[in-house]
């Protein structure tokens, strides 16, 4: 027992409760701004009118039903919808100020700073060393202490350098479903992105795995900012710090988690995030 | 969120769960209300048998109260209610506890009842008890109301009520002082209106933390410990 005077547990009462503070977006420095976006499918409007700012360096996560556009909204931020024909994209998106949609920008260093992992683990039938290094080998990078140096950086990033660093010249196909996330996300952090898309990252995940990955998610927003897909709503109440609701290619409601599960502005949100047919 | 909000759940199962919750919770207020009521009466006419049962009946209230703790608990690990469903449950995990502590404030002014149904009875027959006492079981009343009907404005009308039924306090223990300074023998039997009294004043601070909850339940405003007109402004918000 301490013998001094003062409490030992003092309480601070400014700051009573982490996260007792609601996140401000106002307050917050922006990463990516989404302004007046709509998009098409061939005819089919799937996006509309969607304004928002993405904060930095902070977790971002879309719930809405299937359908919704949460994941083409997503896969608007590294310009992967331009891999489908009939898309077509109105608005900006500015990173960092710069709209990604403009003509002079490469589409290929846009991704390389906006990252992307997918519902299913998709390693390449390469050893794990190779799967992390395979950024930095398109970028032309050979020195082999460099390679290793970053490989093992990104594997301690995904939290997977315990459990992989005595087989890395085994394939990454014999990894349990969790760490073939994990390593594609170390692939993804390996060439240090600023932006980490993550499109229902866990949900092919079992729960233990999935905790992981969460866990992966609060560690590494320190570094990225992350934006998330997930069907799990209990999870983008965990993970997340601001929450998107779209319905119908709509953005219903933006704002800070907390206040979004507790008590959300719009009907229609409630109706969702409580299990309610509206 | 609005009185048919309970309903409406993809999982009728759920519904039901909350629904059930609910009622209750309502039965739980109403039997409490009963409590109140019978101590009031057992005291102001030496009734020694109703203040018995008073006292033995307090068991059933604790009971609910446990019985509706558990449900709540089984809904928040097994269905993770959020917004105003999850408001619910931390509304009624509150509101029960407050029901309990008036369930037991009541079950001592039985015990009072029993007291002074002993001693000489004064000419007003307790009338200032009974005038305290019809004013905070209403407030209890008007709580529970405004729970079911998830009305606002009624809760805060019961906070107001605080008040008044704060002051007819203070005024019967200035009486009681009185009439202790005035003749030394009344002091045992003043003692026990006092305890009366402040277990009434009790009821009504209660009654008005559940009101604090309704406007919780209604709007995901936390009012409690601010001042009236905040809550006021909460409510009609």
């Amino acid at each position: 027992m301490s013998s001094s005077t003062t409490p030992t547990h003092a309480i601070d009462m400014d700051n009573l409760g982490r996260g007792s503070a609601t996140n401000q977006l106002a307050d917050e420095t922006a990463c990516l701004e989404i302004k007046q976006l709509n998009l098409f499918y061939g005819e089919k409007q799937a996006l509309y009118d969607i304004d928002m700012i993405i904060p930095k360096k902070r977790v971002t996560a879309y719930i809405g039903p299937s359908g919704c556009g949460k994941s083409t909204l997503l896969r608007c931020i590294n310009r992967m919808n331009d891999l489908v024909d009939s898309v077509r994209v109105d608005g900006e998106i500015l990173l960092d100020g710069q709209d990604i949609y403009d003509k002079s920008v490469n589409v290929a260093d846009l991704r390389r700073r906006v990252g992307m992992v997918f519902q299913k683990p998709n390693p390449f039938p390469k050893t794990i060393y190779e799967n992390v290094a395979y950024g930095l080998r398109l970028q032309g990078i050979k020195d082999r202490r460099r390679i290793d140096n970053v490989v093992e950086k990104a594997l301690k990033g995904a939290a997977l350098w315990e459990e992989v660093k005595d087989r890395l010249q085994e394939s990454a196909l014999g990894l349990s479903g969790g760490q073939q996330q994990r390593v594609v996300i170390a692939r993804a952090i390996a060439i240090e992105p600023e932006v980490l898309l993550l499109d229902e990252p866990a949900s092919a995940l079992d729960p233990i795995s999935t905790l992981k990955i969460e866990e992966l998610i609060y560690e590494l927003k320190n570094k990225y900012t992350i934006v998330i897909v997930t069907h799990n709503m209990q999870q983008a109440a965990r993970v997340s710090d601001y929450t998107a609701f779209m319905y119908m290619g709509k953005l219903i409601e933006f704002g800070d988690t907390k206040t979004l599960f507790t008590n959300p502005r719009e009907k229609q949100t409630e109706d969702y995030i409580t299990g309610r047919y509206g | 969120m609005n009185k048919t909000s309970l309903s409406h759940h993809i999982s009728r199962q759920f519904n039901e769960e909350l629904e059930d919750i609910r009622n209750k919770v309502l039965a739980m207020g109403g039997l409490v209300e009963e409590q109140i009521e019978n101590a009031i009466t057992a005291l102001v006419n030496a009734d020694v048998e109703l203040a018995e049962m008073v006292i033995s009946r307090d068991y059933q209230v604790n009971a609910l109260e446990v019985a509706i703790d558990e449900e709540s608990v089984q809904v928040l690990a097994r269905r993770q209610p959020a917004a105003g469903d999850l408001r619910l449950i931390i509304a009624v995990i509150k509101t029960i506890t407050d029901l309990e502590r008036i369930g037991d404030q009541a079950e001592r002014i039985g015990r009072m009842a029993i007291h002074l149904a002993e001693m000489e009875r004064p000419k007003n027959q307790y009338s200032e008890l009974e005038h305290l006492g019809t004013q905070v079981r209403k407030m209890l009343h008007n709580a529970l109301d405004a729970f079911a009907r998830m009305d606002t404005e009624a809760a805060f009308a019961v906070a107001k009520e605080d008040i008044k039924v704060d002051a007819e306090y203070e005024a019967i223990m200035r009486q009681m002082i009185t009439f202790m300074m005035e003749d030394p023998r009344n002091v045992k039997r003043t003692l026990d209106i006092m305890w009366s009294a402040r277990a009434l004043e009790r009821m009504g601070d209660h009654a008005c933390n559940i009101s604090e909850y309704i406007i919780y339940l209604v709007k995901g405003k936390d009012v409690r410990h601010t001042s009236l007109e905040h809550m006021e402004k909460q409510a009609r918000d």
